[in-house]
């Protein structure tokens, strides 16, 4: 492999990884507290069209970035009052949010189908720019959301495992009976789990469509949402290890890209199949040891102590 | 005397079903009007117009009925493996794959009598989505995935597998916008009855639904199956090979959804398309869902929405909305039964 083609693959699996990488973690708190929200690709939708939208609207990416964050989270309260007030079946309410992304995304982007957008601004390190070998390639010229993906990972997973927040958080996932009996409400946990997961979720999508393509399209996230929940069982439920998992992916979708642009014979349509058998081989690797890793409540509904 | 009240008694709650979906209907219009005033559409125009495009005429209920084929099928799909409590999301991928071998053996062998193709190509149709559904079922019985995430996952190969076809190997000359294969011969063409394009796949759907019912119901098979979706550690010490249920369930399943993809190339389309559905496998998934996978359950609610999903097309013709919004108006169904359903995990 050529130094241009690694280095181009090298930035781009960055660029598209950091939408996944945010996907990721925002699931990850919301299956540490006991939920599992399959309507996550609808999330990204919402947070990509409504980012987009706003941006093309105002003209200001940094609202539309705002907006995206907090349609992201009042999708997953929704979710949230399904499941969590009313008790319903996590799966099915998920995918109900699905479909909901699905139609509102596309109601909220037809308007602006074909816009053209300021998006996120990009910018690279003043010493860092000087190396020529730099400059040929796209490499550390990002925006806000790719230069704080991982201090971002590092966050969450400070939040999750070093604060009484996350400590209160990763109880009702695995017990929420025993996190009531120790004076915590599991239900408050949840909900500030799933904003801040939804939050995340919309930042993910906006970042595709205020940074990666600049465009939006119905159906753009493209099964994002899927991988990112593979994702969270690759990576053991664990923010930092999901770094490691967001790359690898951007990395596939960036080699893909790669391969394209310099006219590779394989057909494209072949090469846009490897997020998902990725995804599938990953799982078929690290499935087994799910079960040990696992919030141990995750999926079940907490009907209360009595 | 004892009877009657029985009668009665047995009436009531069939009765307060069908008004708590009209109930449930009833505020997702209103809350799906509500969101279209907001978009600056009309909504009651928009309701009004799918009225008349549905049930006001002949016409429009022959349409519903072509509609219905592939919903019924692919929520078959759903529901058989449901009995085992297997959620297949896949019913898209699978119908994408039925509509491929279909068309391979259609395009392979051209010059067969209708006679011989048109079994042939329904056959490999079935098969098509059959051998994608177990790739799933297959995952799952060795306890490697889940069936959910990877039955979604593939919905989103499957097309590519099409498009890489018609693209490709299979592109009809001239074709160059929207590629497509060529147009399969009068032979590979399904029967269409009483001059509408209601094809004989909707007779095979409503076989398919009276095999599931009698499956579940009548034999023995049925019985394994709900041991298993009871409780699978006891099934398997009974002796139910409940691996094996599994990739059966689930390849049977996607067999009927690859049965709704044979039909809408081969009864529709007359040709394979890279938009062969407009989400018929997660629509499918809906109708199971919202039916607790009931035989007659299914025929109502496929019915209710090839209505729904009518709307869709009206909200894209005569308001200029994409068609991907009507999946709000689904969601909202969805979101309803699910809020309120009872408390305590169902009936138990």
């Amino acid at each position: 492999m050529s130094t241009t083609l690694m280095l181009g693959v090298l930035a781009g699996a960055i660029l598209s990884g950091t939408s996944l990488l945010y996907a990721t973690l925002g699931e990850t708190i919301v299956e540490r507290s006991g939920l599992v929200n399959l309507g996550l690709e609808g999330i990204l939708l919402i947070g990509a069209s409504v980012g987009f939208s706003v941006t093309a609207v105002t003209g200001n990416a940094w609202l539309g970035l705002g907006a995206a964050a907090a349609a992201g989270c009042l999708a997953n309260l929704l979710f949230g009052w399904l499941v969590v007030t009313r008790k319903a079946n996590q799966l099915a309410s998920g995918l109900a949010l699905m479909f909901f992304g699905f139609g509102v995304s596309a109601l909220v982007g037809a308007p602006h189908v074909g816009a053209v957008i300021v998006g996120l601004p990009k910018w690279r390190p003043a010493w860092l720019g000087a190396q020529s070998w730099v400059q040929a390639t796209t490499l550390f010229n990002y925006d806000l959301l790719t230069w704080l993906a991982i201090p971002a990972a590092l966050l969450v997973w400070w939040c999750l495992f070093r604060t009484r927040w996350g400590l209160g958080v990763r109880a009702v996932g695995e017990s929420p009976g025993a996190a009531f009996a120790s004076g915590r409400n599991p239900a408050a946990l949840q909900f500030q789990a799933l904003s801040a997961g939804g939050l995340l979720g919309g930042l993910a999508g906006a970042h595709l469509s205020l940074s990666l393509t600049l465009t939006w399209a119905e159906y753009m996230t493209a099964g994002r949402g899927f991988i990112a929940i593979a994702l969270v069982i690759f990576s053991k439920w664990n923010p930092l290890r999901a770094v490691a998992g967001a790359l690898l992916f951007g990395g596939a979708e960036a080699l893909q890209l790669q391969l394209q642009a310099r006219g590779s014979l394989i057909s494209p349509f072949l090469l846009d199949m490897t997020p998902y058998l990725l995804t599938l081989l990953v799982l078929l690797a690290w499935g087994g040891a799910r079960r040990l890793a696992a919030p141990a409540s995750l999926g079940r509904t907490f009907y209360g102590s009595d | 005397m004892a009877e009657s009240r029985l009668a009665a008694r047995k009436d009531a709650p069939a009765l307060r079903v069908v008004l708590r979906y009209a109930a449930i209907c009833a505020v997702a219009l209103a809350l799906f009007a509500a969101v279209l005033l907001v978009a600056g559409k009309d909504p009651l125009k928009a309701y009004a117009d799918t009225f008349r495009s549905t049930l006001s005429s002949a016409y429009g209920l022959s349409e519903l009925l072509v509609r219905m084929t592939p919903l019924l099928l692919t929520a078959v799909a759903v529901a058989l493996p449901s009995r085992l409590g297997l959620i297949n999301v896949g019913g898209e991928g699978q119908l994408y794959m039925g509509a491929w071998l279909a068309t391979a053996g259609v395009l392979l062998f051209p010059a067969w009598p209708r006679w011989l193709l048109l079994p042939f190509a329904a056959l490999l149709g079935f098969l098509g989505g059959a051998l994608w559904a177990a790739i799933p079922g297959v995952l799952r019985a060795a306890r490697l995935v889940n069936e959910t995430i990877a039955t979604l996952l593939l919905n989103y190969v499957a097309p590519l597998i099409i498009s890489y076809s018609i693209f490709g190997p299979w592109r009809a000359e001239g074709s160059s916008a929207y590629p497509q294969s060529p147009a399969f011969p009068e032979a590979a063409q399904l029967p269409t009855f009483f001059d509408t394009r209601i094809h004989a796949g909707f007779l095979l759907a409503l076989v398919a639904l009276l095999a599931y019912w009698l499956l579940l119901e009548k034999t023995r098979w049925g019985v394994d199956m709900r041991a298993i979706g009871g409780n699978p550690e006891a099934a398997q010490r009974l002796g139910i090979p409940v691996a094996t249920w599994v990739v059966v369930a689930l390849a049977i399943g996607g067999g009927f959804a690859g049965l709704a993809g044979m039909g809408e190339v081969m009864g529709v389309h007359g040709r394979l398309r890279q938009s062969l559905s407009p989400g018929f496998g997660f629509t499918g998934f809906l109708i199971s869902w919202l039916a607790g996978g009931r035989p007659l359950g299914i025929l109502f609610m496929a019915f209710l929405l090839a209505i729904i999903t009518s709307a869709g097309d009206t909200l894209q013709i005569t308001q200029g909305l994409p068609y991907a919004v009507v999946n709000i108006l689904l969601a909202l169904i969805l979101f309803l039964v699910l809020a309120r359903q009872p408390l305590r995990g169902g009936a138990k």
